[in-house]
């Protein structure tokens, strides 16, 4: 089977899938983490207003479809949109104030990430903010009595919830590398021939090479890559447990 | 109109616009550039540049230097193109001519046009005269030029349910399968082919409605197989159907006008740039130079000469003697009205152009 792939594919296209898969993935997943990281911080430890509201928008992003998001992204970078198109602040004798030149960022991997950024964000959050709340309260009682301040507790109950941590980036990861409509609107599905008939992928992720070869009604090509991915969210997540592991050992 | 993943910034020039947007860009793919050296993203390796491409096994090698624009160029085409592989037979040339990197997005025809609309691609090659119109009547696309044509065929399964083997007309076809109610598939995408496909029940003055009417939504190819696998029928643009043939299970029905067909079933590709001065961050010299590719010989035999399951899918156009004025404005301008008007135009250009004071 992969034998065949290879021969129609080329395997310099096939791993160029497999590199533009990854860098979109893991770019999105890292930005993401980041993000969640404090985002879960502050709600898992703070308290105010509105809280309720804001866990419970995040926990409907976990949901969000990323068609829709393919398409809000789309609309923003374009460049007949508020961002790629610059937009103006309406000051006199100012004209367009903040641009990215939008052409320069549609279709391109960069916007793929800025996709998959708002996919994967709303679980590594959501997976990361249940773990720290479910830390046994005694941790904190304990950092507490031994005299800690705030954040000495904080610390404690972060280094507690690590385990679920890793959980939240892996169920992150998982979400951003199968997904398939948002980076079909926004990345466009590019590979670039380069004569000979052989290609290399600049937008083109694994789902999308699939939705191609399902179009073209190459279903076993699509089948083996599908595979293809399946192995490499098998390893990602077989590394998080090695991780996983190391660090109860 | 470049992405620039860290691994080509040397070749950007310094003016203010290329240095915001490199900015930008770097702001951008910060995370990206990091994690996994950003290898085979761009054009062929592009590691080293300067040094050109070292591994032999390609044809064709990106230049330093590219000779127009910024050295990328995104089109914006259809499903057609794309699917049947010309693109990627005929693309590497292009590259290896001008220095420019094609980014082909293929969508259906009123998504391609609609993406040039928003000034997100640089040109468009698309097929469906009506919308091409309104594309250039409404200043969104300039210079247009035909390329080549094929035609469409009516296809369904080889028992032909609905008993419209060998019709000669398109419209009694259409007409046929309504009357028997057998399964129709329609892309309803808002493509060329959908055009054609609405444009057909108009002109049979049947109004297509039914459960055995059935809207994919989806590219010519995914509307073959969902075809093949339920026994309905459907029009499909010829070279899509030929270079799919091996695996589907459907047979020409109605046959176009390159075997004797109704002319009604004939499918013209224009190529269009989009204008400059509606969009200015579009590559509009990458822009001409496509275009000048795709009508000059070279591009024209590379297009005949582009053949599927053995048989030459598209058929150029461009190339006459003869002139061909209706390729360039929209079918129905008037040439002579226009005429009348232009000391009026004249001076509009005056008013707008020459500064006060001049």
């Amino acid at each position: 089977m992969f034998g065949g792939i290879i021969a129609e594919f080329g395997t310099r296209y096939l791993i160029s899938i497999v590199v533009v898969t990854l860098q979109v993935s893991l770019a999105a997943v890292s930005i993401s983490t980041l993000v969640s990281v404090v985002l879960a911080g502050v709600l898992g430890f703070g308290d105010f207003r509105g809280k309720g509201v804001l866990v419970s928008v995040i926990n409907t992003g976990m949901g969000f479809p990323s068609v829709v998001v393919g398409l809000v992204v789309l609309l923003l970078l374009s460049n007949a949109g508020p961002v790629g198109g610059g937009f103006d602040l309406g000051l006199p004798g100012v004209g367009v104030l903040y641009s990215f030149g939008g052409v320069e960022l549609l279709y391109t991997p960069t916007a793929m990430v800025v996709s998959q950024v708002v996919l994967a964000t709303p679980v590594i959050t959501s997976v990361t903010l249940s773990a720290i709340e479910s830390v046994d309260p005694s941790i904190r009682d304990a950092a507490f009595a031994a005299g800690g301040t705030a954040r000495d507790v904080q610390i404690a109950v972060v280094r507690e919830a690590r385990y679920g941590l890793v959980t939240a980036v892996l169920a992150g990861f998982g979400r951003a590398v199968s997904e398939v409509g948002s980076v079909l609107i926004v990345g466009g599905n590019i590979a670039i021939a380069t004569g000979g008939g052989a290609r290399v992928s600049f937008t083109r992720t694994l789902t999308t090479a699939i939705t191609l070869e399902a179009r073209q009604g190459n279903y076993g090509t699509g089948i083996a890559l599908g595979v293809v991915l399946l192995t490499i969210a098998l390893a990602v997540n077989g590394l998080g447990n090695v991780v996983r592991d190391r660090g109860r050992a | 109109m470049r992405y620039n993943a860290g691994d080509m910034s040397d070749r950007d020039g310094g003016d203010e616009g290329t240095t915001r947007r490199r900015l930008m860009q770097a702001t951008g793919v910060a995370g990206l550039a990091g994690l996994a050296g950003c290898s085979g993203s761009g054009g062929g390796s592009t590691d080293a540049p300067a040094t050109g491409e070292s591994e032999g096994d390609m044809s064709t090698t990106e230049p330093p230097d590219p000779n127009v624009g910024d050295g990328e160029l995104v089109l914006a085409t259809t499903t057609s193109t794309y699917d049947t592989g010309l693109l990627d037979a005929i693309n590497p040339l292009f590259q290896e001519a001008f220095g420019v990197t094609v980014r082909t997005i293929s969508q259906g025809t009123g998504a391609a046009i609609e993406t040039g609309r928003n000034g997100d691609a640089d040109v468009i090659l698309v097929h469906a005269r009506g919308p091409e119109d309104e594309f250039l009547r409404d200043g969104a696309g300039i210079n247009r030029r035909d390329v080549m044509f094929n035609d469409f065929v009516i296809v369904g399964p080889e028992d032909d349910p609905a008993g419209i083997d060998g019709m000669s007309s398109a419209t009694e076809a259409f007409a046929t399968i309504a009357e028997q109610e057998a399964t129709f598939l329609s892309r309803g995408d808002d493509s060329g082919t959908n055009t054609k496909e609405l444009n057909i029940w108009e002109a049979a003055r049947v109004e297509p409605a039914g459960s055995w009417y059935r809207e994919t939504g989806q590219g010519m190819g995914d509307t073959l197989n969902q075809a093949s696998q339920t026994g309905g029928y459907t029009l499909s643009d010829r070279g899509t159907y030929l270079s799919q043939q091996n695996n589907i299970d459907l047979v020409i029905h109605v046959q176009g006008p390159l075997r004797d067909g109704p002319a009604i079933l004939q499918n013209p590709y224009g190529v269009i740039p989009v204008n400059p001065a509606v969009h200015d961050n579009v590559n509009y010299m990458a822009a001409m130079a496509y275009v000048s590719f795709l009508t000059s010989p070279m591009g024209q035999a590379a297009i005949e000469e582009y053949t599927a399951n053995g048989s030459q899918l598209f058929f150029p156009n461009a190339l006459s003697e003869e002139p061909d004025f209706q390729q360039y404005v929209p079918q129905d301008y008037d040439g002579a009205s226009s005429a009348s008007v232009s000391p009026e135009r004249f001076q509009s250009w005056v008013d707008e152009f020459v500064p006060e004071g001049f």
